[in-house]
């Protein structure tokens, strides 16, 4: 087990694509960290150059206090599980988890003891004659995820390990995976680019966006306190919603021409932009039904579409120039499309951010 | 609606028997094609030589079977020399070329150098330049190392007709394995040559075996060569071999001629009969990934 540093982390493919550009994280012992963003912006480049898969341009990386860039991948005692899993398929599931084990000289004894070990962790005892073809796509997950543990490495580091199973069987391995952790607690390092999936796993998350790292915090922290407005509008879900907007005489004047009030904890920190061109953000969840109290403040607005959910109803809306904005009402509040109807903004909740740098103030 | 969908699906049924006939028709024909000189080849060996020079009456048909050419041609040390060699060069180009173009391939494949687009394509021109053309500067080079007049020669030239086609077809069969296979199997602990040997070369097996036909059956079948290069007897594969000693002047000894060259052609289908699922495996593999 060890922790994990990246320092000014530069990876150009030929051709001169910068996929990577300059990222610094450390990331402790034990900790679960989930690199997220959207497709493109770096992760699996990132994980590739941890795993030691692929060459590192500029910067260091150090495992557990040794800069390893010029060490081969088998040297750095890590472990990764690949999103097609990439099992021996000529091997039994035994084999694949053992075969780690036999290359670095284990005794027999011992191989069958982890082997035992990680298929009773992962419940696949059943499984272990078996050949991977004959496996379902969740057992060769867990096999794949075996193969990491009986290693025992200093890093686990896992490529969108879930993408490839049904929506179900997801989040039961994603709640699987969360379960392994806590027993092993070896320092795990998780590429994904679906927030839920970095939200429930993550004891840090790393937003990344276009090579650079746009945030890192705990998931309640990303999702209270984004820095900036891709973070604001890519954790959560469905996304924040976003409205042109300025400070006058301590409240938010809308695009639309709406006046809401700003929180009084909040006055002073706003009071420098006003008369600035920003921009207002709310989640739907802060936009709900008419509710009274402190920090509240009602708009009227037209419902375009109504989307039951069960739990919680979403309403669709035009407000102002803004196409898609969106709230979470209760159900058995009374909402129908082309009907009038008064929501209320959890101003505590709100965001104002800068429209031209789309940093969060 | 039903009677449309009971029309449609009753020309659906017209069109597949057609295309059936279609196949069946066109596979008859090829059989007959492809099957009429073995099998000439077969009754010849079995007439006495009588029959083979009597002009009268149907070729097709063996009025005394007799294995009197087998016997003979089996009971012939020489023969049991041109098959001897024969084995020899084929079992020793195969190890060499597979060894070469499961090497080559796999880097091609899978290592991103500099120029290794423009080689792979090189390695498959070298494979259309022909034989005959080849013999002759291969002549020269066989004959400055004193390798003429010997098996040890062929074994030399041979690759040359065997490594790049293999490359070739084994680089499309290694492009279609996820190379997170190489790549757990490395960060497993496994160095090149383990990663290669355990995980890599198992799972390629079908595509190597493709080659390893084709090696076989290039280096078995081979003409030109050993015609150019070898003189004497006792260096003789059973290609020349056969035609060579059973061949005096204007003299053929048909009967033997042919019960030889069945008996050469038995190793190469006995090999196809047992590895024909893994030859298709890899080759269609090959073929699909352009
Ligand atoms: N071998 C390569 N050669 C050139 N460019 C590459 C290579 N691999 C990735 N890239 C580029 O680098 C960038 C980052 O790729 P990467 O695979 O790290 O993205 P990702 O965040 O994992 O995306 P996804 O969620 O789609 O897997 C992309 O723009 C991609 O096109
Ligand atoms: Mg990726």
């Amino acid at each position: 087990m060890a922790n994990v540093s990246l320092r000014n982390l530069v990876k150009e493919y030929d051709g001169g694509v910068q996929a990577v550009k300059g990222i610094n994280l450390d990331i402790q012992d034990h900790e679960f960290v989930v690199l997220v963003g959207p497709s493109g912006c770096g992760k699996t480049t990132t994980l590739r150059m941890i795993a030691g898969l692929e060459e590192i341009t500029k910067g260091e990386i150090d495992i557990g206090g040794n800069v390893v860039n010029d060490v081969p991948p088998r040297d750095r005692d890590i472990a990764m599980v690949f999103q097609n899993y990439a099992l021996y398929p000529h091997m039994s599931v035994y084999d694949n988890m053992a075969f780690g084990l036999t290359l670095r000289k284990f005794a027999r004894s011992e191989i069958d003891k982890r082997v035992k070990n990680a298929a009773r962790i992962l419940d696949i005892e059943a499984l272990l004659e078996r050949k991977p073809k004959a496996l379902s796509g969740g057992q060769r997950q867990r096999v794949a995820m075996g193969r990491a543990i009986v290693r025992d490495p200093k890093v686990f580091l896992f490529d969108e390990p879930l993408s490839n199973l049904d929506a179900k069987l997801r989040v039961q391995m994603r709640t699987e995976i969360k379960k392994v952790h806590q027993t092993v607690r070896t320092t795990t390092v998780y590429v994904t680019h679906d927030q839920v999936e970095a939200m429930t796993l993550a004891d840090r998350v790393v937003v990344m966006n276009h090579g650079i790292i746009e945030q890192v915090g705990p998931p309640q922290e990303l999702y209270h306190h984004p820095t900036t407005r891709f973070v604001a509008g890519f954790i959560g879900s469905p996304a924040m919603n976003f409205i042109p907007a300025r400070v006058e005489n301590d409240a938010v004047h809308l695009a639309d021409g709406t006046f809401l009030p700003i929180p009084d904890a909040r006055r002073e920190r706003y009071a420098p932009a006003a008369g600035r061109d920003l921009l207002f953000g709310i989640r739907p969840e802060h936009l709900t039904e008419q509710r009274i109290g402190p920090n509240r403040a009602d708009i009227i607005i037209t419902p375009e579409v109504i989307e039951p959910m069960g739990m919680e109803t979403l309403v669709h809306f035009h407000f102002g120039d803004a196409r898609d904005f969106c709230a979470k009402i209760d159900p058995t509040a009374h909402a129908a499309p082309g009907e009038r109807l008064v929501l209320t903004a959890d101003m505590s909740n709100m965001h104002l951010l800068d429209a031209a740098t789309g940093r969060v103030l | 609606m039903s009677a449309t969908i009971g029309r449609r699906s009753g020309s659906l049924r017209a069109e597949r028997r057609w295309a059936l006939w279609t196949a069946y028709i066109s596979l008859i024909i090829a059989c007959v094609i492809f099957l009429m000189p073995p099998v000439y080849m077969l009754i010849t060996s079995l007439k006495t030589n009588a029959d083979i020079a009597n002009l009268q009456g149907n070729p097709w048909i063996v009025t005394n079977p007799t294995l009197e050419h087998y016997r003979s041609i089996i009971g012939n040390p020489l023969f049991l020399t041109f098959f001897w060699n024969s084995i020899k060069v084929t079992v020793l180009t195969v190890v060499v070329s597979m060894v070469i173009s499961v090497l080559a391939a796999f880097a091609l494949a899978r290592m991103r150098f500099w120029g290794s687009q423009w080689l792979a394509t090189g390695v498959f021109l070298t494979y259309l330049v022909p034989d005959t053309l080849l013999f002759i500067p291969l002549y020269q080079i066989v004959g400055g190392l004193g390798l003429l007049n010997n098996t040890w020669g062929l074994v030399l030239v041979y690759p040359t007709l065997t490594v790049p086609f293999c490359t070739w077809i084994m680089i499309g069969y290694f492009a279609s394995i996820p190379k997170e296979l190489d790549e757990a199997a490395l960060i497993d602990g496994a160095s090149w040559p383990q990663m290669l040997i355990k995980i890599f070369i198992p799972v390629a097996l079908p595509g190597i075996i493709a080659a390893t036909i084709f090696a076989f059956t290039v280096s078995w079948a081979a003409f030109v060569y050993p015609t150019a290069f070898i003189t004497t007897p006792d260096q003789m594969p059973l290609t020349i071999g056969v035609v060579s000693t059973l061949v005096r002047g204007d003299t053929f000894a048909w009967g033997q001629i042919m019960a030889g060259a069945l008996l050469a052609a038995l190793p190469p289908v006995i090999v196809y009969a047992f590895l024909m699922d893994y030859y298709i495996a890899g080759l269609t593999a090959g073929a699909t990934k352009g």
